[in-house]
């Protein structure tokens, strides 16, 4: 009776055979890495992160950042930026995607077509040539600063080829009261809302929860902002010889790569929310008007729900798609992790493993966080079964 | 009875009113019915005049479409075509050997009638088309590319290759490569062993986490610190190992929603009948899991296609890095000339990709039987 | 490494090149395979950029047709490689090609750390490109200009030296291809474009107006180019440092492509020494003594390469200012040939 005979024993040595060939294979690159290294002289170790950069970055929002920042402080920058982008483009791809998604089953045959034409025209062109593209669209048009404004000029709010300018606003001490006015809206909506479900539920009467929320979240804070005589300062960017300095700027490298991420991946999003809603029976929708339930309510409470589980998977792999398509942001100067970090930082020290090791954990957890996020959501609406 | 006239016989027919037919009804039926409606079709309406008219006009009505350099020159205002048009060789075959320019040629009339054979389901011996495709044609395609000098075709180095051949080269060695290996996690994935199912989850997981650019720049620059001192791979080939990587993740997921799909009967059917793992894989369950997910394989491959335009990062050039390098010629230093080739590039890719997706949405329909509205 | 080893022979477009540490191994190799393989730039016109008939042409190409020319009596017999900056260094030292002529600056942490330069074919400095609409005379008067450049380069960090040294704010567009840069400071993005002054007037002629633009007189940086080979062949790097010597000595002596055939006939011991005539110049390197004959008529001399690649007849209308020889204002001074 030979070992090979018993599946459980023969699954044993298949599985100590891999694992032998993968040790053997992990081993030999890293040997082979550092005989490579040692040969060519290449610095290995992670003692360039507190060297000084010397390259400027042109926008490093939330961390301070000079030249004499370190190699270190150039990845939080990157990872900020990769971070900002994937998130706001995130959300806008799914609110673009829903929008055309439902447009493309409209009754309307003109919209409809459109959202066809849409979603046919930049699902089939590469993301590279979109970027390219946007980056110029967005420049073009845009006046030069000069032409705006004079030198020395105070200025609160500027949309011009150098990016969106506005004030910075600087909280008085005051501010703080604001806003906790604004986290207690927050807090009291969601006590509204539950108080409004157990009120449904015992004696079927409904509560406007979403204008009893858009009362408190923004109408509490505003009303406490104003009492307290407004005390928050906005400093304007002024005018030097050639742009606008200080301020808040919204660069058009962001704006660019957002919109061609956003218009990209809707357009997948889009045909992910038809598939879903066309996944819905009919049926459910006929039974849902013969209950008298109002169209809107009908798609809210009965379609969107159901549709949703069939939406989620793969819409999480285009909120992926998305963060690890941001790496493209190289192509149009916007500092990203893998433009200022794999790119600018990997050139000036040529620590390639290091660097490329450190890139691939971000996207990694970027990717690992948004799975997790996703599945849990998943699981939450998903159907359960009685 | 007064006044009353009667008819015997059948009524002449009456037109039907003009609230239910023709264009007007039409209208009113698909682009007015309601207030929102009317305002959502009158704000699209104005979008679209604002946008369409200028694009045709800068593609087509305004375009110079002959001369030289010195035609764009004078009217920057349109697309400059002749700017594909002086330059469409480089743009298939980058920088082959002209003289063996015949060579490509032949390779892609073959890839073009494999393609059509394979479509046409009718045909008959679609299965041995098929092999040819999958197993025969890339090593053909090998030899006539690269060259071989026992044959008398002279090698043509992988740096010449370029343009649109290049393109192709990637995409369809990287998602030939990547089939086998897509199925092979796939199964791994789900098998019961729990040592190669996590080795292949995490091997998955890691590949569709990481963007293609950084594949690809790994490929680059730390592929040749991997491998024993002296030896090297060359540029292309390591390319296309990253690619192909990068591909089978995506292969083995698309690959492991088939193997879901197959009620689990048809396992138990199989090793009911004594049937052996490889067998009643090979058998039962491959063809039929492979079968259904046609349409997500053909979706990867048009993600792959589209994705080939990275590798101008690693200084290959493919289609769309052949035109950036063209445009930099300053003999073609006109400000329309980039947007035209980036236009050219865009229609091309839009041309196949929308072709295959086509494809890939039929074959979907096919498949999918069941309940539709 | 039995298994990557059979990979690399199973697959199917491998082709491994070994590394070189015998002095004339890399000769040899070149030799055997009958033609030298350059790494050269991804598109720069003048320097290396192929034209509408995929045929590569620039300064630094010339330099390696030079190369051919010396070793196979054919300037043709070279491949060329693009690189982009980022992999030009891995594929020199992994043996991918034989020599690197990408307008590469000669810094001592190169120079130590990825290959041997051999000589300089181009002095080049960085400087700043301004819309002549600005008003701006000086770089001294850019405080709070934008500036485009391209990233991954020194000209990067210079930019950041010079602008901190001098006190002056700034902020910085850092594109990956000078095409991007173009565009992006056409388009308004930036007051200011930085780069090498060849470059600058490189790019130039791809604005929308090239003559609403100047070139301020600031050159903030040193950047001699020059073509590297690998560290511990110094054969191979005689070959290719004499290659360059020879044209500019041509240059020098007035032997060009037109009356090479003459010029062996001359008196002139130095130039009989240059063509070959006399001495063994070439078998001091391995070569046909008339290898330097070979270059000249088949590529010709420095003056001739730089006026058909950069000179004031072609649309980067470059002067040759410090890269004339050192007898005419210059910098350029060829070690001789004897």
């Amino acid at each position: 009776m030979a070992i090979w005979r018993d599946p459980d024993k023969r699954a044993v040595i298949y599985q100590v055979l891999v694992v032998a060939v993968l040790a053997w294979f992990v081993w030999s690159i890293i040997s082979n890495t550092a005989t490579n290294m040692e040969q060519r002289g290449l610095a290995s170790g992670f003692d360039f992160l507190s060297t000084g950069a010397g390259f400027g970055i042109i926008t490093t929002p939330f961390i301070p950042y000079t030249e004499e920042s370190s190699y270190f402080t150039v990845f939080l920058v990157g990872l900020v930026n990769t971070i900002i982008v994937a998130a706001v483009g995130c959300f806008l791809a799914l609110i673009l995607g829903f929008i055309i998604g439902v447009a493309r089953l409209s009754s309307n045959w003109l919209i409809q077509k459109v959202a066809t034409f849409y979603i046919e025209l930049f699902r089939n062109v590469p993301l590279l040539l979109q970027i390219l593209f946007w980056y110029s669209a967005v420049l073009k048009p845009l006046p030069g600063p000069r032409d705006l404004h004079e030198a020395g000029d105070k200025v609160f709010l500027s949309l011009n080829n150098r990016g969106l300018i506005f004030a910075e606003p600087i909280g008085q001490e005051a501010m703080s009261t604001v806003w906790w006015a604004l986290f207690a809206g927050i807090v009291l909506t969601f006590i509204v809302r539950a108080l409004a479900k157990v009120r449904q539920a015992k004696t079927g009467k409904q509560f406007p929860v979403f204008y009893a929320g858009l009362g408190l979240i923004i109408l509490m804070p505003l009303v406490v902002y104003f009492a307290l005589g407004r005390p928050m300062d906005f400093e304007p960017a002024e005018m030097s010889r050639f742009a606008l300095r200080g301020g808040v700027t919204i660069i058009p490298e962001f704006v660019a790569l957002l919109l061609a991420l956003v218009i990209y991946t809707a357009a997948f999003i889009a045909e992910i929310v038809r598939a879903g809603i066309q996944a819905v029976s009919h049926g459910q929708t006929e039974a849902a008007s013969a209950l008298g339930v109002k169209p809107n309510h009908r798609m809210r409470l009965v379609i969107v729900p159901q549709a949703m589980r069939v939406i989620v998977p793969p819409l999480t792999s285009q909120f992926l798609n998305l963060t690890k398509n941001s790496s493209l942001a190289t192509a149009i100067a916007y500092p990203d992790l893998f433009s200022v970090f794999a790119g600018t930082t990997l050139n000036q020290t040529g620590q390639a493993v290091e660097i490329m090791a450190m890139t691939l954990a971000v996207y990694l957890t970027l990717s690992l966080l948004t799975s997790g996020f996703m599945n849990w959501y998943n699981s939450r609406i998903a159907l359960v079964e009685r | 009875m007064a006044g009353g006239r009667i008819y015997s016989g059948d009524l002449p027919d009456q037109p039907a009113p003009m609230a239910t037919e023709g264009p007007v009804a039409w209208l009113r039926d698909n682009m007015f019915n309601g207030v929102f409606n009317t305002v959502l079709t009158i704000l699209m309406g104005l979008l679209l005049l604002w946008m369409v008219p200028p694009a045709l006009n800068w593609l087509v009505f305004n375009a110079n479409w002959t001369g030289g350099a010195e035609a764009c020159r004078v009217n920057p205002d349109g697309a400059c075509w002749p700017f594909v048009s002086a330059r469409w060789e480089q743009f298939l075959y980058g920088f082959y050997e002209k003289s063996e320019y015949w060579r490509v040629n032949i390779l892609l009339a073959v890839l073009a009638v494999g393609i059509v054979l394979l479509v046409f389901e009718k045909m008959p011996g679609r299965k041995y088309i098929a092999f040819f495709m999958l197993f025969i044609y890339p090593i053909m395609a090998f030899i006539l590319l690269y060259g071989n000098e026992k044959l008398g075709l002279p090698i043509v180095d992988t740096p010449q290759w370029g343009g649109f051949m290049l393109t192709l080269v990637i995409a369809l060695s990287g998602i030939v490569a990547s089939l086998p290996l897509g199925i092979l996690l796939a199964l791994g994935r789900r098998s019961k062993m729990p040592i190669i199912s996590l080795l292949s989850t995490i091997f998955i997981e890691f590949w569709r986490g990481i963007p293609l650019v950084a594949v690809l720049f790994m490929a680059t620059i730390m592929f040749p610190l991997f491998l024993p001192p002296g030896m090297s791979f060359d540029q292309l080939l390591r390319a296309i190992i990253g690619v192909a990587l990068f591909a089978s993740a995506y292969m083995a997921e698309v690959v492991r929603g088939g193997l879901q799909a197959i009620p689990k009967g048809q396992y138990e059917g199989a090793m009911a009948l004594g049937l052996p793992y490889p067998k009643m894989m090979r058998l039962i369950v491959l063809p039929q899991a492979l079968k259904i997910v046609i349409p997500g394989i053909v979706n990867t491959f048009i993600g792959l296609f589209k994705d080939t335009t990275l590798v101008l990062i690693i200084a290959l050039f493919d289609l769309l890095g052949i035109v950036q390098a063209s445009i930099a010629d300053p003999n073609w230093s006109i400000r329309s000339v980039p947007y035209s080739g980036y236009a050219f590039v865009a229609i091309v890719f839009w041309i196949c990709c929308y072709a295959m997706a086509r494809y890939s949405r039929y074959m979907e329909a096919k498949l999918h039987t069941g309940h539709k509205r | 490494m039995q298994l990557t080893k059979s990979i690399a022979a199973a697959a199917v477009l491998a082709a491994s090149v070994g590394t070189a540490h015998a002095a004339s191994e890399t000769l040899d190799a070149v030799k055997a395979k009958g033609f030298v393989q350059c790494g050269v730039s991804q598109g720069l016109p003048g320097f290396s950029n192929p034209d509408d008939q995929g045929k590569w042409t620039g300064l630094d190409v010339d330099f390696c047709r030079g190369m051919a020319a010396a070793i196979f009596g054919d300037a043709e017999a070279v491949k060329f490689t693009p690189l982009s900056a980022k992999v030009r260094f891995t594929a020199l030292t992994s043996g991918e090609i034989d020599v690197l002529a990408r307008n590469t600056t000669w810094t001592q942490t190169r120079d130590t750390d990825f290959g041997e330069f051999v000589g300089v074919n181009y002095y080049d400095g960085q400087g700043f490109m301004v819309p002549k609409a600005l008003g701006v005379a000086s770089a001294l008067e850019l405080d709070g200009a934008a500036v485009c450049t391209n990233t991954g380069t020194t000209t990067e960090l210079n930019v950041a030296d010079f602008f901190r040294a001098n006190n002056l704010n700034y902020t910085v567009v850092a594109f990956e291809k000078a095409d991007e840069v173009v565009a992006a400071y056409d388009a308004g993005r930036c007051d200011v474009y930085t780069t090498d002054r060849s470059g600058l007037a490189a790019q130039r002629t791809k604005l929308s107006k090239p003559d609403d633009h100047v070139v301020l007189p600031e050159i903030i940086s040193k950047e001699p180019l020059g073509p590297l080979v690998r560290h511990g062949d110094s054969g191979w790097g005689d070959i290719a440092r004499w290659s360059l010597n020879c044209m500019i000595n041509a240059e020098e002596l007035g032997v060009n492509s037109g009356n090479a055939a003459e010029m062996a006939k001359s008196d002139n011991p130095g130039i009989k020494r240059m063509m070959g005539t006399e001495g063994d110049m070439g078998s001091k390197l391995g070569l046909d003594n008339s290898f330097c004959s070979n270059i000249i008529s088949s590529v010709g001399n420095y003056a001739e390469s730089y006026d058909r690649n950069v000179g004031p007849d072609t649309p980067l209308k470059l002067d040759r200012g410090v890269n004339a020889l050192w007898s005419q204002g210059g910098i350029l001074y060829a070690a001789p040939m004897r």
